[in-house]
């Protein structure tokens, strides 16, 4: 059986994983390589190296730790931030991402969706959803993390990035993002209803049981969380071991 | 040594990535002379596959490859594991190279969510040196929408994915395919490309 994969995700800016990463045995807390390795032996599923300045000058940096972590760390790599045209996307896949993640460029020119999935294949690109509750029962999509309301209706959204070519959806709900009182389950309901290619949850996470939660109550493939992991308030493998304890099928 | 073959693949950097981190000696050819003295072969492969049939045809190794896997030990991995099936009608009928026999259609269930992406659990069928000393259960990564259909005898393990998806399968002699990525399926991917290098001693 398939199973359901838990993804954390690293902010790394100039080169270095932003406020750090709190795990024992793990000296330099800033180094993204040193993280993505020690999540790899917690038994992550898959790791996310977002390049949150995403500047022509830091872009250079950046890649060499895609780079180096591909050297290192035998699981899937998505790499996301600064990606806007297809000379990115080919950029970072050379330098050792598997698959790439893009967000605010796609909402702007979602012809890069069908370019990349056509040079790359649609198993390498996944779009960045973030959405927010428009207040008339639906949802709009926002841009540069969420700052710009794009007045593009979501589900009409995910629709056209599946028929685009896209191989995953990674959905953060606004609403629920830091929050910490669980993932946005009626958003993620109302996607997964919409396609038929695997959902990422993301935003919201605050405790254990959130994500036994979001698989039970929801479709989607996998559950993405940030600083709950990066702080060692939870480990990858007591949120496995919860999920598994309720039926739920874990690596 | 392992000759890696470079078609043009995409996974071909992790690939080689993952045999550095093991110490493997391989080289990255698309030479027939470097091919025919390597101890072994990899085929890597993502994407569609009358493009990467197409591509592989254009190094003009397909012969080289067939003759090779008669007397030395070949792993396909994902797209690459799905070439060495006879055909398959990813967008258009497409001869793959004919090495275990058997074709290669969309997964056929309605049920599911499309590709196959993820980590899923190995249904071990036959004992294989591949498997050597990995524990159970055993997990690895797939992404992929087409899949394998073949005998039951080429299949040394499968999983389950509303249907039976073949994931490790064999000629019975020197051919292996993978449908899913060992360069990326963990310590237990890893071991898996530990033991192919292995067969070929």
């Amino acid at each position: 059986m398939l199973a359901k994969r838990i993804i954390p995700c690293l902010d790394v800016r100039h080169g270095k994983v932003v406020k750090g990463v709190n795990f024992e045995g793990v000296k330099d807390v800033g180094d993204p390589v040193a993280c993505a390795s020690e999540y790899n032996r917690q038994g992550a599923d898959e790791i996310v190296f977002y390049d949150i300045v995403a500047s022509h000058e830091g872009r250079g940096t950046f890649l060499d730790v895609v780079r180096e972590t591909a050297k290192q760390v035998f699981v899937p790599l998505t790499v996301g931030g600064g990606i806007s045209s297809v000379a990115d996307m080919r950029e970072t896949l050379r330098a050792g991402a598997d698959k790439i993640s893009i967000n605010s460029s796609a909402v702007k020119n979602p012809q890069l969706i069908s370019e990349g999935a056509e040079i790359f294949g649609s198993q390498c690109i996944v779009v960045g959803i973030d959405a927010k509750r428009d207040g008339k029962g639906g949802y709009t999509v926002y841009a540069n993390g969420g700052r710009i309301d794009m007045k593009v209706d979501l589900l009409k959204w995910v629709e056209e990035v599946e028929q685009r070519g896209a191989g995953e959806i990674c959905l953060n709900s606004i609403d629920t993002d830091g929050v910490r009182g669980g993932f946005d389950l009626e958003m993620l309901k109302a996607v997964c209803a919409r396609v038929n290619i695997p959902v990422i949850a993301s935003g919201g996470a605050g405790k254990l049981s959130d994500f036994a939660t979001v698989f039970q109550e929801t479709d989607a493939t996998a559950a993405l969380a940030a600083s709950l992991f990066h702080f060692g308030e939870l480990t990858i493998p007591q949120v496995k071991a919860d999920c598994r304890s309720k039926g739920i099928a874990m690596r | 040594m392992i000759a890696v073959i470079d078609y043009g693949a995409g996974n071909l950097f992790s690939v080689c990535n993952a045999l550095r981190y093991l110490n493997i000696a391989h080289c990255v050819t698309k030479d027939a002379a470097e091919i025919d003295r390597a101890d072994a072969v990899i085929l890597p492969g993502v994407g569609a596959f009358p493009a990467a049939m197409a591509s592989l045809e254009g190094t003009g190794l397909v012969g080289t490859i067939r003759e090779n896997a008669a007397r030395k030990p070949l792993l396909g991995i994902c797209l690459g594991m799905q070439m060495l099936f006879e055909r398959s009608d990813e967008n258009g009928e497409c001869k793959g190279l004919g090495l275990i026999p058997g074709e290669v259609h969309l997964i056929p269930s309605k049920r599911v969510i499309i590709p196959h992406m993820g980590w899923n659990e190995l249904v071990i069928k036959q004992e294989s040196p591949l498997l050597s000393g990995i524990e159970m259960p055993l997990y690895t990564y797939f992404v992929h929408s087409y899949q394998a259909f073949c005998d039951d005898s080429n299949i040394i393990a499968y999983c389950d994915y509303d249907g039976k998806v073949p994931a490790l399968v064999t000629d019975g002699k020197y051919v292996f395919g993978a449908q899913f990525h060992p360069e990326k399926s963990g310590e237990k991917g890893l071991m898996m490309l530990r033991n192919f290098e292995r067969t070929a001693i």
